[in-house]
């Protein structure tokens, strides 16, 4: 790209550069109380609305620059030039051009320099009060940064010859580029156009001598433009359309020629130079260049011919306007056209008949689009708040319909409350926020910055609201909301909670807000998105629908962000390999660590009696079980629970003593204890007759891996280490036992008993453990522990089962079916998906080093679950099935 | 004679400072810190009021300028972001401005001193931080009449001027115009500035730096980054730039135009990329640096800091990436001469 600068650089919203190549600049001009009878008139009645339009229609018409003029007598000609100025900046559409500020006043044209952000244009100031004004005015001109027109006038009045032109500009020239610092391409020159074929004969070369004196300029002073109000040539054939837009046309055709790059002209009056009919552009031309003396008289004679002729005034392009309402609300929504949209809601109001489906119809619809395009980037903000306008519009139409639905105390659309939490002060986006929802017949009360969390909750109460809006820009802002959160489930206040502001995201009020209380907390992500969301909000109909699947929603990024959160932290397997032996190097695995078992081979016990089960029971999970939660015994004592949970166990211990007496259960047992070494993150079983697998924690705070409890080949002082592998299963009988009960529909006695077999399974396992480790194995024989210090594990050893947390894999349990023969010792069987049958069964491993601990896995990624599948010699995808609880990225086949 | 951040700006990419309120965060400060002795009884909770600890802090604010010049950085900003009367209306503390600005500035130039006595070939400067306030010159907050201001170009005006004004007597090298979501906003700072300039009987260089907001590329009051560069041309700006909003990458295509047009110099100080779904700022160092490697190779700076999220490790790795590496070249007037 060419870092040429353009010879004249102007702004709106979007940029407008004149280079060698434009042209021609089109100034619009009806928005100019003295060229428009219908402006002044909209403008002295306080018609700002229309006004607007007339401003819309140049732009639409092709106007590059909007020129803007309040003078008249009768105005506060500063304070219309602000108002209407201001009002513009709210048109994107309008705005997007640069604005000249048109005024013989100068505190006209400082009060509408004080308006416009972009870069526009004065017009005009002169050497009318001599040169120190002058300066003073340009460089104060300069300052607010804008172009400027200079007009030819100085002390002795308007330039009315050729001399008198060129000298003045060329005295203005210098003036501003030799003393006030001015770059010559903000300087455009206006040499006046005045009226032609006025029958004076001291106007016949007002014309030409502009021409001459835009060539001068163009020619001797580098830099400047040349500009000019070019209706004012056919000044004296007001009323004669055909003739004036000729005279137009064929005065920039000259003019453009001589120079002239840019001119205040209608657009929409403008016709084009070739299709003028000869016959016209002669006499017309005539009167321009002077050519005949009776140039002026031959013009008017035709001109009396074309009198009344409608000149080609151009059409805008309204096609729109032939689609169905829906479209046709649709756009003006989209596009912020204020115009239609009254007649289009009242059309639709009758197809309808509701006005409140109306607004939750069509309307809310189209604002949708409008959420949309401004998400997608194809809107931005100043559109968003024209379209909430044109919506404000739509629904002040709808309102006496919605007043008459409800028998005159017509309901608003509800009340929101919005607050930019305490120790912040950003507000701009919760005030657009507040005009959009404004726009759409909500109440807004606005508390404003700053504002501590028992000020949003009491106004909140005070004042009746249907939803709270937060605001916040700034990091810590995020906390504030939260206690905001928490503070309203405290309080029992379960309307909806609204969260928005630059740092807040989806993600955070799902996983930091939302949990903090039981009603719904929204992340609004921009203001365009507010308007569905509170009417979704407070929708009769669509209230609980919504809040269900923002909750689902909630709930998957919750999980997502987990799983991210996890994915961030997890390490390579090779890593945490590393870490774990580091941290592993020095573990003991001399014979004190590692004991020899004093029974060794595979060991089946047929009877454990119920008896010696009994005192090992822990009863915490079986209340847990019927849904009585609490650690035991305490909570039989409980105040609420205490006596249901005294009834139950007294059932409990009555269905026990009769399973006791009619010998209701078989429970029965195989265990090994057999030589093993650590092989990785494998233990191989009697030299490798056998292999089980385990998996190794990637988390960054844990590395450990059940393997790592079994000695390596290598450990130096130690000849052979063993794992105990066991089986047990109080579940034989107990179906036939429950047989009674079924044909009693006694679901309770039958639940119980299932309830009391689990049990009973587990009491072996705690039992048979016991008895490994104080007689099997033998390591522990002076060990004299109560019950609670059973359960509570405080004992040396583990033993973790497969499908727990240390080892998630039921794959495993196949392991410990062929080496123990489990099935044929005690008669438990594996389902197709690995489940124990019967199922009041435990199976696991012995580990007996001092060091063992239970833990969790955690999750994997996916080096490891690749590593774990060659281990165990089987497809990835196969592995994958089994592992997918522990997998960040769970695969799409379906888990076992 | 003090080094002109002007003359160094051909020679170098200059290093601008990263975060100021990540790193007041890290403080962990309560209310008490921020009210100090002199603001002890004042009726309305002063915490988050960052620019306070000027007079309430200074060693704080000390430590952090400290640290980012430690840094490698050539420039800090002057912790006034909220400093003028618009801004700490909030806090109803109008009437500390003067003193917020001049202590402020004075903390940031006493350390740049002691830098540029440590590192004499590297001389440190100060730009005194002018926000844009927290109200808008070109949008209305009032839903019932879009033609209504909730601050108008004069009061803007006097509140930037008395900043500025405080800023220069504080001793700042340059002024910087920043975050600027309103264009008019930014305007009426350069309207102030050249008041200031006119009441100080001198000048500092002026750098400016607008936000983009919009996916559309846009600022909040609806300009690209062209039209806000025209916007702001008339005056004599030592640099343009963006900042805040976007991360390195998002802002390339924004800076681009503005480099392709400018004829002063161009800065950016983005945020360590966009935050996170907690709100936080999690680009690292290095990541940011890859980024804003490629400004580099495209000649696209000047002047490259950090804005949100960015710390003096950010700041240290943008101090190594830029040198020896050419600054982008300012377009002499003759090749924007008038044809």
């Amino acid at each position: 790209m060419s870092r040429q600068r353009p010879l004249l650089s102007l702004s709106g919203l979007e940029p407008l550069w004149v280079t060698p190549e434009s042209n021609f600049v089109n100034i619009g001009e009806r928005t100019n109380v003295t060229g428009s009878r219908k402006f002044l008139r909209l403008i002295r009645e306080e018609r700002f609305e229309e006004a607007v339009e007339v401003a819309r229609e140049q732009v639409e018409g092709g106007a590059q620059i909007l020129d803007v003029n309040m003078d008249e007598g009768m105005l506060d000609s500063a304070e219309c030039m602000q108002r209407f100025l201001n009002l513009i900046a709210a048109e994107p559409d309008i705005a997007r051009i640069p604005v000249m500020i048109d005024s013989s006043k100068w505190e006209v044209i400082e009060a509408g320099l004080q308006c416009v952000q972009g870069k526009g244009v004065v017009n005009s100031i002169s050497l009318k009060e001599g040169e120190a004004e002058f300066l003073r005015q340009a460089g104060t001109i300069r300052r607010y940064g804008a172009a400027v027109i200079v007009m030819a006038f100085d002390e002795q009045g308007q330039a009315d010859n050729y001399p008198r032109r060129i000298a003045i500009c060329e005295r203005a020239y210098r003036l501003l580029v030799d003393q006030g610092g001015w770059d010559p391409r903000d300087v455009i020159f206006d040499p006046n156009i005045f009226p032609v074929a006025t029958g004076m004969e001291e106007h016949r070369r007002n014309a030409l001598d502009f021409f001459e004196a835009t060539q001068w300029i163009r020619e001797h002073l580098p830099g400047a433009h040349v500009s000019g109000g070019v209706s004012n040539v056919s000044f004296s054939f007001r009323g004669n359309p055909v003739v004036r837009e000729a005279m137009h046309s064929a005065f920039l055709f000259h003019g453009i020629k001589a120079g002239m790059d840019m001119g205040i002209v209608n657009p929409t009056m403008l016709t084009v130079y070739d299709d003028i009919p000869p016959d016209l552009l002669n006499r017309v031309e005539d009167v321009l260049l002077d050519r005949r003396d009776d140039a002026t008289e031959r013009l008017i004679d035709f001109a009396e011919g074309l009198k009344g002729q409608a000149g080609s005034v151009a059409k805008k392009d309204d096609a729109w306007r032939n689609e169905p309402v829906e479209s046709r609300i649709s756009h003006a929504l989209v596009k912020g056209i204020a115009e239609h949209i009254e007649a289009d809601v009242e059309e639709i109001f009758h197809q309808i008949g509701s006005p409140l489906k109306v607004i939750e119809g069509p309307l809310m619809d189209g604002m949708n689009v409008v959420g949309d395009l401004f998400g997608a980037g194809k809107m931005f903000l100043p559109q968003v708040v024209k379209s909430a306008r044109v919506m404000k519009k739509a629904v002040g139409w709808l309102t006496p319909y919605l007043e008459a639905a409800a028998e005159g105390t017509r309901q608003r659309a509800g009340k929101v409350l919005l607050a930019t939490v305490k120790g912040d002060v950003h507000d701009i986006g919760k005030n657009i926020v507040g005009v959009v929802l404004g726009c759409n017949d909500y109440e807004v009360i606005d508390l404003g910055v700053m504002i501590p969390k028992e000020k949003i909750l009491e106004a909140a109460i005070a004042e009746d609201v249907d939803v709270i809006g937060l605001s916040g820009l700034i990091t810590p802002s995020l906390d504030e909301m939260v206690d905001v959160a928490r503070e309203m489930e405290a309080r029992g206040m379960a309307l909806p909670l609204l969260i928005g502001g630059a740092t807040t995201s989806k993600v955070h009020t799902a996983v930091k807000i939302a949990p903090q209380r039981s009603g719904a907390v929204v992340h609004v992500n921009d203001a365009s998105r507010a308007v569905p969301v509170v009417g979704q909000l407070l929708g009769k109909t669509s209230k609980e629908k919504f809040t269900e699947r923002l909750a689902e929603d909630q709930q998957k990024v919750r999980t997502h962000y987990a799983r991210d959160r996890q994915r961030k932290t997890l390490l390579p397997l090779l890593e945490t390999r590393r870490k774990a032996s580091s941290e592993t190097q020095n573990r003991t695995f001399d014979a004190a660590h590692c004991p020899t078992p004093k029974s060794k081979g595979i060991q089946v016990i047929q009877d454990i009696a119920i008896a010696d089960l009994r005192p090992v029971i822990d009863w915490a999970p079986f209340f847990r079980s019927w849904g009585l939660h609490g650690k035991y015994p305490d909570l039989l004592n409980d105040a609420v629970i205490g006596e249901e949970a005294r009834k139950l166990q007294v059932d409990a211990e009555a269905m026990l003593d009769r399973m006791e007496a009619e010998n209701a259960l078989q429970c029965q047992a195989v265990f090994g204890i057999l030589p093993a070494q650590r092989e990785g993150d494998d233990v191989a079983i009697d030299g490798g007759n056998a292999r089980l697998h385990f998996l190794r924690q990637q988390s960054p705070k844990g590395h450990a891996c059940l393997a790592d409890f079994i000695a390596p080949a290598d450990a130096p002082g130690v000849n052979t280490d063993h794992i105990g592998l066991f089986c047990v299963t109080a579940g034989h009988r107990l179906e036939a036992w429950c047989e009674p009960f079924r044909a009693d529909d006694d679901d309770y006695s039958e639940i119980m008993a299932k309830a009391l077999a689990d049990r009973l399974a587990e009491a072996a396992a705690e039992w048979l453990h016991r008895e490994v480790r104080t007689r099997h194995w033998g390591y522990a024989q002076q060990e004299a522990l109560d019950n609670a210090a059973l359960i509570a594990e405080k004992y040396r050893g583990i033993r973790p089962a497969p499908g727990y947390p240390a080892c998630p894999d039921h794959q495993e349990k196949q392991t410990i079916w062929q080496v123990l023969d489990v099935e044929k010792h005690i008669g438990v069987s594996l389902t197709e998906s690995l489940a124990m049958w019967p199922a009041a069964s435990v199976s696991g491993y012995y580990f007996a080093h001092p060091d063992a601990r239970y833990f969790g896995l955690g999750k994997i990624l996916p080096d490891q679950l690749e590593d774990y599948a060659i281990r165990r010699e089987q497809p990835v995808d196969e592995a994958a099935r089994w592992l997918s609880p522990v997998l960040l990225d769970r695969p799409v086949t379906s888990a076992p | 004679m003090r080094p002109n951040i002007v003359q160094h700006s051909a020679q170098r990419i200059l290093v601008l400072d990263g975060a100021m309120g990540t790193m007041i965060q890290r403080h962990a400060l309560e209310e008490a810190d921020f009210r100090g002795e002199r603001f002890a009884e004042h009726d309305s909770p002063l915490k988050g009021n960052n620019d306070l600890l000027a007079l309430t802090r200074p060693d704080i604010l000390r430590g952090i300028h400290d640290a980012y010049f430690e840094a490698g950085a050539d420039i800090v900003e002057t912790n006034t972001f909220s400093s003028t009367t618009i801004a700490q209306a909030d806090y109803g503390l109008e009437s500390a401005v003067w003193d917020l600005n001049v202590a402020s500035a004075e903390i940031a130039r006493a350390s740049a001193e002691a830098w540029t006595a440590k590192t004499p070939d590297q001389p440190r400067f100060v730009a005194g931080s002018v926000g844009p306030t927290n109200r808008t010159a070109s949008i209305s907050p009032d839903v019932n009449d879009p033609g209504y201001r909730a601050v108008t170009f004069r009061d803007l005006v006097a509140a930037y001027r008395q900043q500025m004004e405080a800023l220069m007597v504080g001793g700042v090298d340059t002024l910087l115009i920043e975050t600027v979501f309103d264009t008019l906003n930014a305007k009426a700072a350069l309207f102030a500035a050249e008041e200031a300039f006119d009441r100080q009987g001198r000048r500092v260089p002026i750098m400016v730096s607008g936000t983009i907001t919009d996916a559309s590329g846009r600022t909040l009051s609806g300009q690209t980054a062209e039209a806000f560069w025209v916007s702001m041309s008339h005056a004599p700006l030592f640099s343009i730039g963006l900042n805040c909003a976007l991360g390195a990458e998002q802002l390339t295509p924004y800076l681009e135009a503005l480099s392709n047009r400018a004829h002063c110099g161009i800065s950016a100080h983005p945020n360590a990329g966009l935050p996170n779904e907690m709100g936080e700022y999690e680009q690292g160092p290095d990541a940011m640096a890859a980024q804003l490697e490629s400004f580099l190779d495209k000649g696209l700076v000047n002047i490259l800091g950090g804005c949100c999220g960015t710390t003096p490790e950010h700041i240290r790795a943008i101090a190594s990436l830029v040198r020896g590496k050419s600054p982008r070249p300012i377009p002499s007037h003759s090749e924007t001469a008038i044809k």
